[in-house]
This record gives C-alpha cells, sequence and structure tokens, in this order.
C-alpha cells in the first residue's frame, strides 16, 4: 500500500519496506510491504497493538536494522546504500530517540548523560548546549544527579533534553510515556510536542496509546505486519 | 585527538561512579602482586648470588699463567668495582729440617672481596671470622702444614728467601675450592711480602688472578668488556661454575621463586580477564547508545582501547608502590630472620608488571572489546540483541601467546614455562568441558532441590557461558596456588631430607689401601663412626670415539675441563644412594670386568655423550677404552662422595688407586683429625663446612622466601577470586531484587547465591587439585629433580576450600546486591 503525502520536502521516505526472521517454525515475516513518507516537520504516529511489528519498523526507519527488502531514506540519503558506520553518521547528523525505558547511563550524570550526543559530534560548547537543555526541560537544578536518584518523570525528561539538545530534523520516540504513570506521562507528551514545535523537527512516535497518537498530525495503523488503514 | 579526550572524560566519569571500579582494582591487585612478589624474589636471588659468591671470593674471578693487564683493575674501578689480585704457587716450606710441600696464596688488602676468611688458634680448633689479611711478615697456615711441621704460633717459617712468622692457623678462605684440586696445604700471605720470596722469577709457574666485585649492573657490564678484551689462556670464573653442590641448591631456588612469579602473571591474567570481561558487558548499552547517536564502530573500538590504556597507566604506579610496600613489610618482618641485609630490589619488575598487565589487557579485554564494536544499535530497543559471534579464535590466541611472551621473558626457563603452560591450557580445557558439564547439570537437577538450591542451580544453568568461564577462572586461579604448595612441600621436605644435621663436611683424601683397616679403627677409637670407602683412581681421558682429546673443539669451558683435567674414577657395584638412572642400564654381576662405564648427566651435557659412545682413558699410563653404559643423575647437595665416571668392580683392577671418605665430624671429632693427620701422613683431610654452612643459608633463606612468597600468593589470589566474582554482581542485583520483590527473604537469595558459587568452586577446586597434582608431579619429576609425595591434602583443600573460599567470596561480593532495597536495583535496570 501506498501513502498518499509524498511530497518534494520528505524528511523521511521508506518503500516496500518487508522484515523476515528465522524461527523454529520456518522464515516469519514481521513487517510486510511497508511505505511512507514523511514531510519535515510532520509529526506522525504509529500504532499498533503489541507485536504489531510497531517498534521493528521504528528501528528499520531509523536505521537501527536492516530490512530484508525495500529501502528507506533519511533526508535523502539512502540507508540501504550505506554500512552500520555510514548509517550511525547520519543517524549523529539527522536523528535523535527519546525511548520507553528511557537508555540513560547509570554511570553518567544527568548533564553528562545530555552532553554525550555532543561530544560524539565533536562540539566544545557540549557543557553549556547541554546545561541549556537541561533548563528547558526544567532540570536546571539536577545537573549532577545519576539517574538513580531520578524519578522516572524526571528520567524521561533528561532522555528528551538529550534527544532534542542536537536539534535533530528527526525525532524518533519509541512509547515515550509508556512507563510512567498518566499524569507525569501527560506531563512528558506536553514537553516532547512543545519541545518539537519549538525546535521545527519531525516527530515519529510509536505508541499503543490512541490518547497520545490523536496529538499527532497523522496516524499510521501497524495491523500484523501491515499498514492498515 | 577527539577520540582521546572523549575516551579519557569517559574513563573520569566511569570511575567516578564506580563503574570502572572492579577492572581498576584488578589491574592494581595484579600489578600489586607482581611487584610485590618480583620485587622479592629479585631481592632474595640476589641475596643467593651473593651468597653463593662467597665461594669465589669475588663475583667474577679472571685466572692466568701470567701476570695480569692493570688495565683489567683499571676498568674495573672505573665501574666502581672493587678489585685485588691474588698470586698462587706451589713451593716447599722449611722450619728448621723439616719441610713440607705448599700452596702460597698472596693476597692483597680487601681480599677477600666476598665470604670471610676464619682462622683458629690451634689446628682444627674452634675457628672465627677476620676481616683483615695477614700483616706484612705473617703467615697463616692450613692446618695440616702446621701438624706436619710442627709449628707453634710466632715460629719462624722459611719460603723461599724469605722468612715469616706463623701467626694463625688458616682455617678457611672462601676460594680455597671443592674439588680436591689444591691437594696441598694453603699458606696465606701478604702480596707485600712476595718480593722477599724471590719465588716469582720470569719462567716461574704460577697462577695469577684477578677477583672482581660490585652491583649487578655493574658486574654484568664489566663481565662483557673483560670477555671482548681478555687474553688467550686467561679463564674467566663466575659463580655459576664454582661448587655444583651450590649450583644444584641456588638453582632450585631460584626456579620455585620463578615458578611463585608465573603462578601470580597467571593470577593476575585472570584477575584482568574477568574485570575486562565485566568492563565489556557493563559497556554494551553505552557502545549501542552511542552507535545510536553516530558513533562509529573505529570510534567505539578507540575509545575502548584508549579508556583500557589509561587505566592501565593508573593501574600500574599504584600497583607498584602497594607492590614495593608489601615486599618491604616482608623484608620487614623477616628482619630477624635474615641474616644479612637483603640486596635492594631492582626496578625490573615494574616493567615486568607492566608488559603483563598491557599483555593481559591485550588478550584479555580484545576479544570482548572486538565484539563490543559490532554491538547492534538494535539493542536500545531490544534490551536482548547481543553482538554476533565472531570468530574470536585468533583474539584468544593471541591473548595466549601475550601470556607466553609475557612469562617467558620474565622466566626464561623455557622447560618451566613449557610444563606450566601446557598444563595450564589442559586443565583450562578440562575446566571449560566440566563448566559445560555442571550447566548442563544443573538444569536437570533443579527439579529435585529446594528453593534455594534450584534458584541458585538455575542460576549457573541460565548463565551458561558466565558460569563455564567462572569455573575456568577459579579453576585455575585454585590450581596456580596449589601447585605453588605442591612444589613447596616436596621442595621443603627434600631440602629438609638432604641436607640434614648429619651431612658430611669433611673428606678424607689418598687413603692408601693398606691403611684402611687402622683408618677405621682409627676413627673408632675417637668416636667417629667409619662410612663406606671409595675407590678412586686418577685418569686422563685421551679420546672420545677414536677421536683423540687434542683434535676435538668443545661448546664449553666445562666441556674443554672434563676432556683436559685429571678426573677422578671409581667404581661400584651398585648405585650410589645419591643417583638416579636417567638412561641406559646398571650393569649386573656379569659385567664386572667389562670395560663400561657410567657417566652423570652433566659429563653427558657437557660433551654432548650418548650411550654406546667409546671413551679412552690413560689410566697411570695404560690405555683403556670403554663403552657409555649409563647416565646417572646426581644429587650433589647431598654432600656424600659421588662421581662423575663410575665402572663396573673389577675393570680397574690393575691400578694403584687410593681411596677416599666422606665423615660428618664435630668440634670434638674434628680435634681428633690433629691426631689423624700425624698418624696417616699421606691422608688429606678437607673441610667442607663453610660450603655445608653458605648452601644451608641459601637454604634457610630460600625456604623462608618461598613461604612468604607462597602466603603473599594466596593472598593475591584470594583477592583476585574476589575481584572475579564482583564481576558478577550486576547480574545479581537485578535478580534478587526481582526474588525479594516476589517475597523472597534475604536469607533465601543468599542461599541461593551460596549454592551457585559452592557449586562452582566445588567444581573449580577438585579439578584445580587434579591439575596442580599433575603438573606438580610433572615440575617435580622434570625440572626439581624431586620424588613426588602424593598428597591427598591437595584434593582436600581444592575441594572443600574451594567451595568454602568460593562460596564465601561469592557471599560477599553478592552481599550488596541482596541487601540493596529491591526499588533502587529495578529502577537502575
Amino acid at each position: 500500500m501506498q501513502d498518499s503525502s509524498k511530497e518534494e520536502t520528505a524528511v523521511l521516505e521508506a518503500g516496500g519496506l518487508t522484515k523476515t526472521v528465522a524461527s523454529p517454525e520456518g522464515p516469519l515475516t514481521i513487517l510486510a510491504d511497508v511505505s511512507l513518507s514523511v514531510r519535515a516537520g510532520e509529526t506522525l504516529a504509529i500504532v499498533g497493538a503489541s507485536g504489531a511489528g510497531k517498534s521493528t519498523l521504528l528501528a528499520l526507519l531509523a536505521g537501527l536494522d536492516t530490512p530484508s527488502s525495500g529501502r528507506v531514506a533519511i533526508a535523502g540519503t539512502d540507508l540501504g546504500a550505506l554500512d552500520e558506520d555510514g548509517r550511525a553518521a547520519v543517524r549523529g547528523r539527522y536523528v535523535g530517540f527519546v525511548f520507553q525505558s528511557f537508555r540513560l547511563i547509570p554511570a553518567l550524570t544527568a548533564l553528562e548523560n545530555v552532553m554525550l550526543p555532543l561530544e560524539l559530534a565533536g562540539r566544545s560548547d557540549a557543557r553549556a548546549a547541554a546545561a541549556a537543555a537541561l533548563e528547558s526541560v526544567g532540570l536546571g537544578a539536577r545537573l549532577a544527579h545519576y539517574p538513580r536518584q531520578l524519578s522516572g518523570g524526571e528520567q524521561q525528561r533528561v532522555a528528551i533534553a538529550r534527544a532534542f539538545v542536537t536539534r535533530p530534523r528527526l525525532l524518533f520516540a519509541d512509547e515515550p510515556t509508556g512507563n510512567l504513570d498518566t499524569a507525569t506521562g501527560q506531563r512528558i507528551a506536553d514537553l516532547l510536542f512543545g519541545l518539537n514545535r519549538d525546535a521545527g523537527s519531525t516527530l515519529i512516535l510509536v505508541t499503543h496509546d490512541r490518547e497520545l497518537a490523536a496529538r499527532c498530525a497523522r496516524t499510521v495503523v501497524i495491523d500484523a505486519g501491515r499498514v492498515g488503514s | 585527538m577527539r577520540v582521546a579526550v572523549f575516551a579519557l572524560r569517559n574513563l573520569w566519569r566511569d570511575l567516578k561512579s564506580g563503574d570502572s571500579a572492579v577492572l581498576l582494582a584488578a589491574l592494581v591487585v595484579a600489578v600489586a602482586s607482581l611487584t610485590a612478589v618480583g620485587f622479592f624474589t629479585s631481592r632474595i636471588a640476589a641475596g643467593v648470588r651473593r651468597q653463593a659468591s662467597a665461594v669465589l671470593a669475588a663475583d667474577l674471578r679472571l685466572d692466568s699463567p701470567d701476570p695480569l693487564s692493570p688495565r683489567y683493575f683499571a676498568e674495573a674501578r672505573a665501574e666502581g668495582m672493587r678489585v685485588c689480585e691474588e698470586v698462587s704457587f706451589a713451593t716447599a716450606l722449611f722450619r728448621g729440617e723439616r719441610s713440607q710441600l705448599a700452596a702460597i696464596v698472596a693476597v692483597q688488602p680487601g681480599y677477600p672481596l666476598r665470604g670471610r676468611v676464619r682462622v683458629s688458634a690451634t689446628p682444627y680448633g674452634p675457628a672465627r671470622t677476620v676481616e683483615s689479611i695477614p700483616a706484612p711478615g705473617d703467615a697463616w697456615l692450613d692446618p695440616r702444614a702446621v701438624l706436619q711441621l710442627g709449628l707453634r704460633p710466632g715460629d719462624p717459617l722459611q719460603i723461599g728467601a724469605a722468612t715469616l712468622r706463623f701467626t694463625r692457623v688458616l682455617d678457611y678462605r672462601p676460594d680455597q675450592g671443592s674439588g680436591f684440586v689444591n691437594l696441598a696445604p694453603t699458606v696465606l700471605i701478604n702480596a707485600h711480602d712476595l718480593p722477599a720470596t724471590a719465588l716469582i722469577q720470569p719462567g716461574s709457574r704460577a697462577t695469577y688472578a684477578a677477583l672482581f666485585a660490585g652491583d649487578a649492573v655493574a658486574v654484568a657490564k664489566f663481565r662483557r668488556w673483560l670477555v671482548a678484551n681478555k687474553r688467550p689462556g686467561e679463564t674467566l670464573r663466575e659463580i655459576d661454575d664454582t661448587s655444583r653442590q651450590l649450583q644444584s641448591a641456588t638453582s632450585r631456588a631460584n626456579r620455585f621463586l620463578n615458578l611463585a612469579s608465573l603462578a601470580t602473571v597467571l593470577l593476575g591474567a585472570v584477575a584482568v580477564a574477568m574485570g575486562a570481561r565485566r568492563y565489556a558487558a557493563r559497556h554494551l548499552d553505552t557502545v549501542a547508545l552511542m552507535k545510536c547517536m553516530g558513533a562509529s564502530q573505529a570510534f567505539v573500538l578507540a575509545v575502548a582501547i584508549v579508556e583500557l590504556l589509561a587505566l592501565a597507566l593508573a593501574a600500574i604506579p599504584i600497583g607498584a608502590l602497594f607492590g614495593y610496600l608489601a615486599q618491604a613489610g616482608i623484608v620487614w618482618l623477616l628482619r630477624g630472620v635474615l641474616r644479612e641485609a637483603l640486596p635492594p630490589a631492582s626496578l625490573a619488575p615494574v616493567a615486568v608488571a607492566a608488559a603483563t598487565v598491557v599483555a593481559m589487557l591485550a588478550g584479555a579485554a580484545l576479544p570482548p572489546l572486538l565484539r563490543l564494536r559490532r554491538t547492534p544499535p538494535l539493542r536500545v530497543l531490544r534490551g536482548e540483541a547481543a553482538p554476533p559471534p565472531i570468530g574470536l579464535w585468533l583474539a584468544y590466541l593471541l591473548a595466549a601467546a601475550a601470556l607466553f611472551a609475557t612469562l617467558w621473558l620474565m622466566v626464561r626457563d623455557p622447560a618451566l614455562v613449557l610444563d606450566v603452560s601446557a598444563g595450564a591450557i589442559g586443565v583450562g580445557l578440562a575446566l571449560s568441558v566440566a563448566g559445560l558439564a555442571l550447566v548442563r547439570l544443573a538444569g536437570r537437577l533443579r527439579a529435585s532441590v529446594g528453593v534455594a538450591w534450584r534458584y541458585g542451580l538455575a542460576n549457573v544453568a541460565r548463565r551458561g557461558a558466565s558460569s563455564v568461564v567462572q569455573v575456568v577462572a577459579f579453576g585455575l586461579g585454585l590450581m596456580v596456588l596449589l601447585l605453588l604448595a605442591v612444589v613447596r612441600n616436596d621442595l621443603l621436605s627434600d631440602w629438609r631430607s638432604g641436607l640434614d644435621a648429619k651431612a658430611p663436611n669433611n673428606y678424607l683424601i689418598n687413603i692408601r689401601p693398606e691403611d684402611i683397616a687402622a683408618l677405621r679403627s682409627y676413627l673408632r677409637a675417637q668416636g667417629i663412626e667409619p662410612q663406606p670407602m671409595y675407590p678412586m683412581i686418577r685418569a686422563r681421558m685421551t679420546a672420545i670415539d677414536s677421536r683423540p682429546v687434542g683434535t676435538l673443539h668443545f661448546a664449553s669451558a666445562r666441556g674443554r675441563a672434563f676432556a683436559e683435567r685429571e678426573q677422578n674414577l671409581t667404581w661400584s657395584a651398585g648405585l650410589m644412594p645419591d643417583n638416579t638412572l636417567v638412561a641406559g642400564r646398571w650393569w649386573s654381576p656379569t659385567d664386572a670386568a667389562k670395560p663400561l662405564v657410567s657417566i652423570s648427566t652433566e659429563y653427558r651435557d657437557a660433551l654432548h655423550l650418548r650411550i654406546g659412545d667409546r671413551i679412552s682413558f690413560d689410566v697411570a699410563g695404560e690405555n683403556l677404552t670403554v663403552t657409555v653404559a649409563s647416565v646417572r643423575k646426581v644429587r650433589w647437595d647431598s654432600f656424600r662422595p659421588n662421581f662423575f665416571l663410575v665402572f663396573p668392580p673389577r675393570l680397574l683392577d690393575g691400578a694403584a688407586g687410593t681411596y677416599m671418605t666422606a665423615l660428618h665430624l664435630d668440634q670434638r671429632g674434628r680435634a681428633a683429625l690433629v691426631g689423624l693427620v700425624r698418624r696417616f701422613p699421606s691422608v688429606s683431610v678437607f673441610d667442607v663446612e663453610a660450603i655445608l654452612a653458605q648452601i644451608r643459608a641459601i637454604m634457610d633463606r630460600a625456604s623462608l622466601a618461598i613461604q612468604y612468597v607462597f602466603l603473599f600468593t594466596l593472598a593475591a589470589g584470594v583477592v583476585v577470586l574476589l575481584a572475579a566474582v564482583q564481576a558478577t554482581r550486576d547480574e545479581r542485583r537485578y535478580e534478587s531484587a526481582i526474588l525479594r520483590t516476589l517475597g523472597a527473604s534475604r536469607q533465601v537469595v543468599f542461599k541461593g547465591v551460596a549454592a551457585e558459587f559452592t557449586a562452582l568452586g566445588l567444581i573449580a577446586g577438585t579439578l584445580g587439585a587434579g591439575g596442580a597434582s599433575l603438573i606438580g608431579w610433572l615440575l617435580a619429576r622434570r625440572l626439581f629433580s624431586l620424588s613426588y609425595g602424593f598428597d591427598p591434602l591437595v584434593w582436600l583443600a581444592g575441594t572443600i576450600g574451594g567451595a568454602v573460599l568460593v562460596g564465601a567470596s561469592g557471599m560477599l561480593a553478592a552481599r550488596r546486591a541482596v541487601v540493596t532495597p529491591p526499588v533502587e536495583a529495578l529502577r537502575d535496570d
């Protein structure tokens, strides 16, 4: 099935994405012939039940995994033509991530966690930029705290600061509120959408939460590995 | 540059949060134990060497038939060494009508450079050490000469044109030798009196010796210079070619210390490998995240390498400092027991430790790092996504090669390194197989045991690969400790039995066959138990396999000496007590009078002889050609009479020979020598008490060192095991949190941990004991010439010790994980 909203300014394009894995019962197709195109600045929700293939799609779109067939292009660069280091370079340049389980490095403080992508990019103002990013998510007083000293909501704020600090053109969020209570989830979602709007980046959100999905301009439903309506 | 900055910053953060602390601790422990053992053994070895050099009166000695060039002395002084010249020659002494052939030894002030001269007031009376040499005009005489000439202190003595005064009885001088070569009694005089004797004229036969002593570095440097610059005919003598007995004792002591060093390297390797493994495991998530954020594989790998190198660089000085303090502590504790101050420690062990640690890090960390590099970024979404297993055989092979090279560089004892490495590899493989079996078995057993054991065994089974690694690590660690214990016990008991207080300290030689009966009864009358008499026939080698000695080329000075010097032959029907047959067969009664010979291993090695080779001798003018029938390994350090060459009975019947015997004499027994020398003037008495005492001192010192090095290695081993257990702490935190959340008491969780580690320790300890027994047996037979005593205690210590040690350290390490409130552990994950 083809997505109808393909345009010149597409920051992400995927065509015919299929992922098949080996299983004890023979090859198992997790994702079949998925195509979509996302415009710059757009917000897209990928929804579906558990095991529908949402996370697999996200991994393929972000170049974290390779499809069995089909192609993905980020900012016009075909990921299929790149090796792992090449895909990493594309991610470093254009992509930010927010994960369900936060994925903060336990050995680093909040500030150091946010500094990490800037340091990897060789930015000399990493400390100031990271401090500002934490300030913007309301954690200006928690810079020196380690993840274990922060609540779940606070950890996800750090993760969001880390995702936005490089000003990515494309932000992938995998169940960003999945590990949080309703009220905290609400606040995190507000923060995520607010920052996305301010930064003008493109947000691709994977969730099974219809309410959260409704905050996106467009929704793609994945059902049994295929794009539904 | 960017890599380095990023890596160092990352490392600092890791250290600050305690994340790399386990690896740093493992590295520090490894360096500390390596340097402590290295410093201590190098000091002990230098002390032993110094002790041994007393027998040469110097560290280096150059003998020459001609006066020595002053250049040698100038060069040695320039190196900061002490020097001294010694001239010796044979002449007759006169006292009135009486005369006696004697060896005059003229020495300069400063003699001896190593060891001490001992004198007594009366022949064979109580002796004391002196720091000086005879004053000009004085002569110190061997007790035999004093008795033969009937001298009293102050009596004049004619030596050549000079008249000197007999003042003291010369009881012992360090370089008097133990080879019965200088049969004439010695007269020690001051070199100042030499011209007055007018005995040294152009063409007169004398031996000129230059004595040199200094610190090890200067000696080694000067030695090289001397080898390059000495003239033909001048012979360099070193500690190594002095007494066979001393050599045997020191080489075994050194070997044990080397073994201890090998053990510490292997323990260090285990610690570093476990630490590196944990480092890699801890960094999987970080690497996945970094790659998610755009880091390349090369960058990830470079960062990890820089981090590890920086860790090693930090660990080396810290560890070396701990190591130095530890050995200084040992030496301080032993200050009362070590009779003399030990030479200072050299810095070499630090270099060895640094090389070991870097090699171990490269070897142990490279495989996990190479794997780390390939961590899929997908891991950020799916935590279980692990890097693909890659062909790491090459990396592990490199690690093994690095370890082997380190051992080799450190010990330079190929046989020892090969035996220990082969044993360690074999035991490692056996441990891996046993580990796998345990993992399988644990899976099956858990249905039939209580909840704690089920949890523990389930852990063993679930952490399959990790459990196998732990079994191997614990097993190897326990094995080297047990191995050290096995060899130490064998060596110490062998020394105690070999050189008992009753070891012979006096040799009587030149006993005429017709005097044997009278001598025996004289000894009995003096309350001395006569010992076996051995025939002794002088002979010179003339040819090997019909090729005359003059046409043969000898690779070693020792070979030439064997071929050219006069040899003492003996015959015996049975194999002597301190001899073991290593090749060929001993003769039967029917072989009597057949032209056969049994040679010692030294003789075989120096002359490259094989069973069946034919050697010709000139025995009192008669030619005797014999076939090599057997090779014997001789325990020279027993001090009982032993011979390089032994013939079958009746073959030497025609040769005019004498007999020899060896006695243990106490002070009262020595007094009996006065009458013995008067009554049997042909008999020469050689007192080897001094060398015996020297060897006892070496053995005491080495035994002590062995005990303490062992204890220290044991302590290091326990720390290493703790560090290894510590490396599994993370996995435990989460599980114990889950279990406790589900309602398990701390006690149940603790019991589970105990069950897991006890099972691991039990199997590791049992196999470690097996490996230690096997390698111990191999080393005892092949390298230490020991009789291996099977020791069930080793198995007991391995099995129970392994279970208790590993179980206890497991619980100790898991303690924090278990007492942490579950919520914290769960939040962390």
